[in-house]
């Protein structure tokens, strides 16, 4: 299928819309868009970090996802509760594939689930006294953790416990750093504001703990990598990049980290921002309270990854620079054979994305690299600033969609007909029984990593043992073919 | 009175940002920027307009400040 015009495009949108009622559809036109390269504010063409329509199927998540989820689960050394009913924690633990090392239930924490299992009773009475006692018994079975965060599910912000002050007392009594975040999940329109929550909380009662301690030798070339979440060991493939050139990496935030990296952050030099909408709050408080200037980088496929490098390298010494250089040209024999290898079997394929904060407009690059096209890319919970970025990374006239519904992401899937689509798992069924080939593109398929050089080529592969997977031949029912159509001859 | 989160871009223009707000435009004039003197009223490049209290020393940016919407 060739390239849609901006004319088509903004037909199958309206087309698209045409179910809707009145209302209903002048809200969501707002949030679908074709794209334009020359506009330099995404704030003229579509709409976005808005309240999801009722009665829509929204892929969306909550402030407590955001938080517990995304920004404080994956530090491994501490203890984070799910203080509420027992659900939100059960039905999200260790979902995220956040890789660590470490002994779970003896020093790391990662894939357990540590909740106050909230009752009719701690609703009507309040669960103060309750999380007072979890904590004790956590120090008691537990004594290896090095905090305790208390993440809020919605009964808390409904009954009005007091969970700063208790808190603040077992934070004296114990000696440890013991966090309330209010992450209610019914903050917000979506898991955004729950990382906006969380990145407060470290704020308020992390970050500064080691103001005006100075015995953390440091050195010129210290950096924080932040908003990696180490999935399937994104982190790590990307730690030894920025290794091999020279760097030291001070901290991860939040994958395989762990809470005295995050205290000693604002000793660094540079903090290096992978995902933006979760964690550029941090990156913008630390510029202000620290003078840590920050970028955004991007590790997916080989021409973003040596692109960052040589960002990165510029805020550095000529010895880094040269670093940058030599780590591109090591990885140059490996990644050409990669794309020399699958690049044959993907050119031309058209993907479609929809993921959540970041992935929409950093993948862009790798697929490139292989020859595809990202012709449809969309954001759960992206603001304006994250729209304003995709723009130039994506083709004139591709369509554009904001917390698209269920029904719109289907619609255009059967329209624009993409060789292959990335998106999670709620969406992944539909479109596999819809004969098209589907990745993972939160989880990776329970593949990875996909960050880094390393990354790359785990990636390529992927991609082309789902793209040219013999399945797809046979999705078709039999006597649905059309060989199976040419009339039988009778017999005799 | 929104505060407003300022930083200069890799160009050197500065950015204006409100994190309750999702806005992050550029400056495009500023009508006292000296050093002993800086603030007033400020354009933005979607055409909006603030305004700050002047200040002086100016500020050392990054820094948050509260503006005025116009």
């Amino acid at each position: 299928m060739p390239a849609m015009t901006r004319e088509e495009t903004e037909a199958l949108i309206q087309e698209v819309l045409e179910v809707y009622p009145e209302k209903a559809k002048n809200d969501r036109a707002k949030h679908l868009a074709v794209n334009d390269q020359s506009l330099e504010k995404a704030n003229k063409c579509i709409t976005s970090n808005r309240k999801s329509l009722p009665g829509v199927m929204t892929i969306r998540g909550c402030a407590y996802a955001g938080s517990k989820g995304v920004v404080w689960g994956p530090i491994k050394d501490m203890i984070h509760i799910s203080h509420g009913p027992v659900g939100c924690g059960q039905y999200s633990r260790a979902g995220r594939r956040n890789y660590y090392v470490g002994t779970t239930g003896v020093n790391t924490f990662g894939t357990m689930n540590f909740t106050s299992d909230f009752q009719e009773k701690d609703i009507v009475f309040g669960g103060d006294k309750k999380l007072a006692k979890l904590i004790d018994e956590i120090e008691v079975l537990f004594p290896l953790n090095k905090g305790i965060s208390i993440q809020s599910e919605c009964p808390i912000g409904l009954i009005g416990d007091d969970i700063e002050a208790v808190a603040k007392m077992k934070k004296k009594e114990h000696g440890k750093t013991v966090v309330p975040v209010r992450c209610e999940g019914f903050r917000g329109v979506s898991q955004s504001l729950g990382h906006h929550i969380a990145n407060d909380a470290i704020r308020d009662w992390v970050l500064e703990n080691r103001d005006g301690d100075d015995n953390f030798p440091t050195t010129p070339y210290d950096v924080a990598v932040i908003g990696d979440y180490n999935i399937g060991g994104d982190a790590w493939a990307s730690r030894t990049l920025l290794e091999e050139m020279g760097l030291r990496v001070v901290a991860q935030w939040s994958g395989d980290g762990t809470i005295a990296e995050i205290e000693k952050t604002p000793k660094v030099k540079l903090n290096l921002i992978h995902c933006y909408r979760s964690m550029n709050y941090i990156a913008r408080h630390m510029e202000e309270k620290y003078s840590i200037p920050w970028i955004e980088y991007n590790f997916f496929g080989p021409t973003k990854i040596a692109e960052s490098l040589r960002r990165i390298a510029s805020h550095f010494d000529d010895t880094i620079k040269e670093g940058a250089e030599r780590v591109i040209e090591r990885y140059k024999a490996e990644y050409e054979a990669v794309i020399a290898k699958y690049r044959p079997r993907l050119e031309g394929k058209r993907v479609m994305l929809y993921v959540g904060g970041l992935r929409p407009r950093h993948v862009i690059g790798a697929y490139e690299d292989l020859g595809m096209e990202v012709v449809g890319t969309g954001y759960e919970f992206a603001h304006n600033d994250d729209y304003d970025r995709t723009i130039k990374e994506m083709g004139n006239a591709t369509l554009l969609y904001d917390d698209v519904t269920g029904y719109e992401f289907e619609e255009f899937v059967k329209k624009v007909q993409p060789d292959l689509i990335g998106s999670g798992i709620k969406e992944k069924y539909i479109f596999q029984k819809m004969g098209i080939p589907f990745r993972q593109m939160h989880s990776w398929d329970y593949s990875g990593p996909y960050h880094g050089f390393d990354g790359f080529a785990i990636f390529a592969r992927d991609m082309d043992m789902t793209l040219n997977n013999p399945c797809w031949k046979n999705i078709k029912s039999p006597w649905k073919k059309e060989t199976a159509s040419e009339p039988v001859k009778a017999a005799a | 009175m929104p505060s407003v989160m300022l930083r200069k871009r890799d160009d050197g223009k500065l950015l204006f940002y409100v994190a309750k707000k999702d806005l992050e435009e550029t400056i495009e004039s500023l009508e006292f920027d000296a050093p002993d003197k800086w603030g007033g009223e400020v354009v933005l490049g979607d055409g909006s307009r603030y305004y700050f209290e002047p200040l002086s020393p100016a500020p050392k940016i990054p820094t948050t400040l509260q503006a005025k919407r116009l």
